[in-house]
């Protein structure tokens, strides 16, 4: 298991676009991907629940990967996240 | 007659006839099935082809309004094959016996309602987003083809909704539509935007009653309203409003990307004036060479106590980097007189346009000034920033001004806080500034008159007065007199001079300015182009 923090710099936070891109990436490693923010945790191979975190500019969020390509989804999730949000 | 005020997605004027787009609601009844896995069959393929033909609308919308806004139907698409959403649907039909409708109906609704239960303005807009979706399956589940009520129409119309998803605005043939006019919906609601890119008015939070179809109406997205059965007079002055924005676009394809020069290849920095940041867009639209006055005021305006230097910070930034290097001439606080601002606590005054305000109010408190300062000098890291300060009438408020902007640089300094270079100017608005222009050149990088307070000065007429009209005479031989002088002292000294008052746009004058000498104009964005037109005629 590997984790990181983030904190969301994009100006509307990980709004309905960066949460479907999320999506698509973290659907592309076997490793179970789960995005919290404060109490309220979401599988980020879910659009829906991703996108009911409502995560907002300044925001730290907490992610953690599972899984046997752990070491590859952690770079790739952390890629994605500073790239984009 | 009657009129109606909404509030304006996107400007732009239109005469037509309403077409009210009703929405015809399915009605989902619940009905017991027997054979579960064919109900989820049904389920499936429905929502296959509700995804293909979502990638069709993706396709449609990339060609129509570009990639970033058609963003939006990806999502769609994204949705419909969500793990959450798709396993409430089969598991309603599982475990109730419910039929696809149904399932895909409850679904929709508590998905849309864990939305628009969320305090995040962006966020509640979703729910439409999961609605319209939803609706899309249900509608193939039950055998309804996707409206098109405009198809086979001849003429184009004003479209009314109730509210319209980005979907059904996509789908509408551009052609066929005059304006957008809803019920509901917000400025910043998908369709809203989709209006601007799609270059038609629209109008959003607009009481219509429900029996406009068919109506002769008048939008004015420029306004933000809708005036339904206009009279003679009014569709007459309509016409020759719609005349002008024509002329206007035409003027616009015309000019937009040429230089301001003069035929003998003078150029003149043409920029436009603003006040707030969501002016910057009209600024760009009509290609100024950037802003020659952005007024601060507003942000002291809005808010209901100072504004701190992170809010200003944020302003300034944003305009400075949306102008991407072009030059933000930014004005500081100019309140008293005639702009009043309670949390300020100024006293009543006899004569305000004489009294405590603008520069002196900044030099007499200078913690307000300083913490301007300090946002200005911040924010020029990000662009092209310059300062003006505004009511000078002697030289040692500039330099009090200067001692101040110095003690801003050096604690930014130590603070390890970049800024950048910053010009910095002042507004010639009072007679003596003209007096000791000379003086006052050696100081600074720029004059800016404003010719609305130097006016008023100059002619001792209160503009605020309507009396007095006969006797406010903005083309006075002594006022014009004066920018001459001040042009001159400008250029003895090295440094250029503009005008950011009503005259700069005034048109009978330009020739007349330009022949001055004058340096820069700044104007209000809708008057870039005709100015910019009347310098290109000037030998």
């Amino acid at each position: 298991m590997k984790t990181f923090q983030y904190e969301v710099k994009d100006e509307l936070g990980i709004h309905a676009r960066p949460a479907g891109m999320l999506v698509k990436v973290a659907k592309g490693f076997q490793s179970k991907v789960t995005i919290e923010k404060g109490e309220k945790s979401a599988d980020a191979s879910r659009l829906m629940a991703v996108m009911a975190l409502a995560v907002k500019q300044g925001e730290v969020v907490t992610v953690t990967v599972d899984g046997e390509d752990e070491e590859a989804a952690f770079e790739g999730v952390k890629a994605f996240f500073e790239e984009n949000l | 007659m009657l009129t109606i005020n909404g509030k304006a997605a996107f400007g732009g004027i239109v005469i037509g006839k309403i077409k009210e787009f009703s929405k015809e609601k399915n009605v989902v009844r619940r009905t017991k099935i027997t054979d579960v896995k064919e109900e989820y069959t049904r389920f499936e393929n429905a929502r296959e082809m509700a995804i293909s033909q979502l990638s069709k609308l993706y396709e449609k919308a990339v060609k129509e309004v570009g990639e970033a806004n058609a963003a939006i139907f990806e999502v769609h698409q994204m949705m419909l094959e969500d793990d959450d959403y798709l396993d409430s649907v089969k598991n309603m039909i599982e475990t109730q016996m419910v039929n696809a409708e149904f399932a895909v109906a409850t679904t929709g609704d508590n998905f849309a309602s864990i939305f628009s239960e969320m305090d995040d303005e962006y966020m509640k807009e979703r729910a439409a987003d999961v609605k319209d979706i939803s609706e899309r399956v249900i509608r193939i589940l039950s055998g309804v083809a996707d409206s098109d009520e405009l198809a086979g129409e001849e003429e184009a119309f004003i479209v009314v909704a109730d509210d319209l998803a980005p979907s059904e605005t996509i789908q509408l043939d551009r052609s066929k539509v005059l304006a957008f006019v809803t019920r509901k919906g917000s400025t910043n609601s998908h369709t809203a935007i989709l209006a601007r890119t799609m270059n038609i008015p629209a109008l959003v939070c607009t009481p219509l009653e429900n029996d406009v179809d068919g109506k002769i109406a008048v939008v004015d997205g420029n306004s933000g309203k809708i005036i339904l059965d206009p009279e003679e007079d009014t569709v007459l002055l309509y016409e020759k409003l719609i005349k002008e924005e024509k002329e206007r676009k035409e003027l616009l394809l015309r000019l937009k990307g040429q230089k301001t020069v003069t035929k003998s290849g003078k150029e003149i920095k043409l920029y436009a004036n603003i006040g707030g940041v969501k002016d910057v867009a009209a600024v760009l639209q009509n290609d100024a060479a950037g802003i020659g006055l952005f007024r601060s005021e507003f942000l002291y305006l809005q808010s209901e106590a100072y504004p701190t230097e992170n809010e200003q910070f944020n302003a300034y930034k944003t305009v400075a980097e949306m102008m991407a290097g072009k030059k933000v001439i930014i004005r500081t606080l100019d309140i008293g007189a005639d702009k009043q601002i309670d949390y300020f606590n100024l006293d009543k005054e006899e004569n305000p346009a004489l009294g405590y305000r603008a520069v002196r109010i900044c030099l007499d408190r200078p913690e307000i000034f300083k913490t301007q300062l300090r946002a200005l000098y911040r924010a020029s890291a990000y662009g092209n920033i310059a300062i003006m300060v505004p009511m000078i009438a002697s030289l040692w408020e500039v330099q009090k001004a200067k001692e101040l902007i110095e003690l801003v640089k050096e604690e930014l300094k130590e603070e390890g806080i970049a800024y950048g270079k910053v010009e910095f100017g002042i507004m010639i608005e009072t007679p003596a500034a003209v007096m000791i222009a000379d003086e006052l050149a050696k100081e600074v990088d720029f004059f800016s008159i404003g010719t609305n307070d130097l006016t008023q000065y100059t002619l001792a007429i209160d503009r605020q007065n309507a009396k007095l009209d006969l006797f406010y005479d903005a083309h006075h031989p002594a006022v014009l007199r004066m920018i001459q002088m001040v042009i001159d002292s400008a250029h003895r000294a090295g440094i250029w001079a503009g005008i950011c008052g009503e005259l700069g746009a005034d048109t009978t004058l330009t020739e007349t300015f330009v022949k001055m000498g004058i340096d820069e104009l700044s104007v209000s964005p809708a008057m870039v182009l005709p100015v910019r037109d009347k310098v290109l005629g000037v030998e």
